[in-house]
């Protein structure tokens, strides 16, 4: 076996600088930063709304009213995500981001808003408490993180708190979804039947249906992808400490 | 030849013949090769798979890719991913040894691909699926509509030259992939088969069913609509087809070397001026004027999905072709002249 050849080492190829990741712009770190703000604060207003009813009323029905002006409008807030990821601001996958968001604005305004008997259900509130929760933990983490002063307690929280909080929204958006079901199909809400000019039919009943079989196959590849995460991040920070 | 030229030719290679012959040169020294040493190492795990001594430094990534099948047969060269670095660029076939960055002792991130398949199989399983899926639906098959539609067929004259049309399109394709499309890459992953399967033949039976159903509404504006729309549609597919042809006529059998395409003068092809790929122009215009023709959402839909997929294609194309060429047209656009 030969030598190897002057200058040249096994390792050569690796040699080249990696690609230093660039963040978004100052411009656009200032946007963020303002949009997680006032997300957070939203969602803190609901909170405060949903805690101020219930002692008011002193029963945790009926809840919904209280705070569907707020949710509705910071819900579809979230809409903006989509267009971040679209951008290029925030490094996500727009498909993902897209797709949760959806899902939730979904159920807020085709199912909640559009089916007025569920929501005096307990279900809706099961959601909304666990949906309020994780976005004030996500949106003050992406505020701290966009900051570069990201306190532990957020970031173990965020990492944390979805153990218990996905399966419980889950849990609540189809119990409200399953709810539905009875009224959209004696209504025949949003259907649309055949003959029509566009030649096109549509039964919102079998949607819904096919939406709730939807989660088997996704809920737990989302839960399984934030164990991993909450596995690297968290175990990351836990052996830098004991250095 | 006249005779005087042939006896001067002759006469010329007599006085060749009877020159004194030049002194053998002295045998040259045999050049030493420098042989390589090649590692390949799991690209996850980082647990050496082989160690290849004496490789030739002319030697091909194909041939280490052999070299290594040999010693694990369960995966065969297009299974195989070789890279200089774990995350790394996928090194190509005809890559060759001595030119790579690497020293004497050079190692590989090996990858498994999974399990291949025939980029043709794939095609023609995309192909033969909607065209059968369509002529079910038509021909209204059982447990399809109501009972009482069972073979039966549609009074609206549209709902026939829809399926001539589709047919046509489809069987077109798969002529297409038998006799016409050079295709570079000889594999892909065979999951790949069922994604794009269930794509085209899921959105070939939502399409058949609404167009093919029994309360099917013909277009609005009737049969001036439909002209118009069956015309666009032959229009694009013999502008498709002279597409197809003119990229085949740009590779030799075999050959890996890309050219420039560029207009013929065959007038379909003229739009080689401004767009990259106009193969997918074409098509993108074949199923509006489907859509147009059948006047059917679901159509509409399929259309605009494929349309995304096919910017999606057409912009990887457009970015590759300005890569490689530096004299490659400014003025063409991916797929929509000047637009897109």
């Amino acid at each position: 076996m030969s030598a190897p050849a002057m200058g040249t080492t096994k390792t050569a190829h690796s040699d080249v600088a990696p690609k230093k990741k660039r963040g978004p712009g100052a411009l656009a770190t200032a946007y963020l930063v303002i949009y997680n703000v006032v997300m957070t604060a939203g969602w803190l207003v609901i909170a405060v709304g949903l805690v101020r009813a219930y002692l008011a009323r002193g029963s945790y029905h009926g809840l919904y009213y209280s705070i569907e002006k707020p949710l509705k409008f910071f819900q579809t807030g979230a809409l903006l995500e989509i267009l971040h990821c679209a951008v290029g601001i925030v490094p996500s996958s727009v498909v993902l981001t897209g797709f949760q968001v959806l899902s939730r604005v979904f159920l807020t305004w085709a199912v909640t808003h559009s089916v007025r008997e569920v929501q005096n259900e307990d279900s809706v509130l099961l959601f909304v408490s666990a949906w309020t929760i994780t976005e004030i933990i996500r949106y003050s983490f992406y505020t701290f993180s966009l900051l570069n002063h990201l306190p532990y307690l957020i970031k173990w929280a965020r990492y944390t708190f979805f153990l218990v909080l996905y399966p419980m929204g889950v849990t609540g958006e189809l119990l409200t979804v399953y709810a539905a079901l009875p009224y959209v199909q004696k209504t025949g809400l949003y259907s649309v039947t055949l003959p029509n000019k566009y030649n096109f039919s549509f039964d919102y009943h079998t949607f819904l249906i096919l939406t709730m079989v939807s989660y088997i196959p996704l809920f737990p590849q989302l839960y399984f992808h934030m164990m991993r995460q909450r596995k690297k991040v968290l175990c990351h920070v836990e052996e830098y400490k004991t250095e | 030849m006249d005779t005087l030229a042939l006896e001067a030719k002759a006469t010329g290679q007599e006085k060749k013949s009877s020159a004194p012959r030049p002194r053998p040169k002295p045998p040259k020294k045999a050049k030493r090769i420098v042989y390589f040493e090649v590692e390949i190492v799991d690209a996850k795990t980082k647990e050496k798979l082989l160690l290849l001594d004496k490789v030739e430094p002319t030697s091909t990534i194909l041939d280490i890719k052999a070299l290594f099948h040999k010693s694990n047969p369960q995966w065969y060269p297009a299974r195989q991913s070789l890279r200089l670095d774990p995350k790394g660029k996928c090194l190509k076939d005809e890559d060759v040894l001595q030119t790579l960055p690497v020293g004497t002792t050079a190692s590989f991130y090996f990858s498994d691909l999974g399990a291949q398949i025939a980029w043709g199989t794939v095609f023609l399983s995309e192909c033969y699926g909607p065209l059968l899926i369509y002529l079910m639906f038509y021909f209204r098959l059982p447990f399809i509509y109501a009972p009482k539609y069972d073979f039966s067929s549609s009074k609206h004259w549209v709902v026939h030259l829809a399926c001539m049309c589709h047919s046509f399109h489809y069987v077109k394709r798969i002529l297409e992939t038998l006799f016409i499309h050079r295709i570079s890459h000889g594999t892909m992953p065979l999951r790949n088969i069922f994604k794009n399967c269930s794509y085209y033949w899921c959105f070939a039976a939502w399409m058949a069913y609404y167009i093919n159903h029994p309360l099917y509404t013909p277009p609005y504006y009737g049969q001036q609509q439909v002209k118009t729309a069956l015309i666009i549609f032959l229009f694009c597919q013999v502008g498709n087809f002279s597409i197809n042809i003119t990229l085949r006529n740009l590779k030799c059998p075999g050959s890996k070397v890309k050219k420039i395409p560029h207009p013929t003068k065959n007038p379909f092809t003229w739009i080689f001026a401004l767009v990259s790929c106009p193969n997918y122009t074409y098509e993108l215009g074949s199923w509006m004027g489907f859509t147009v023709m059948t006047q059917c959402l679901p159509v509409a839909f399929f259309t605009i999905v494929g349309f995304v997929l096919m910017t999606v294609w057409a912009r990887g194309k457009h970015r590759n072709y300005r890569k490689e060429f530096r004299d490659y047209p400014t003025l063409r656009s991916p797929i929509l002249p000047f637009i897109l």
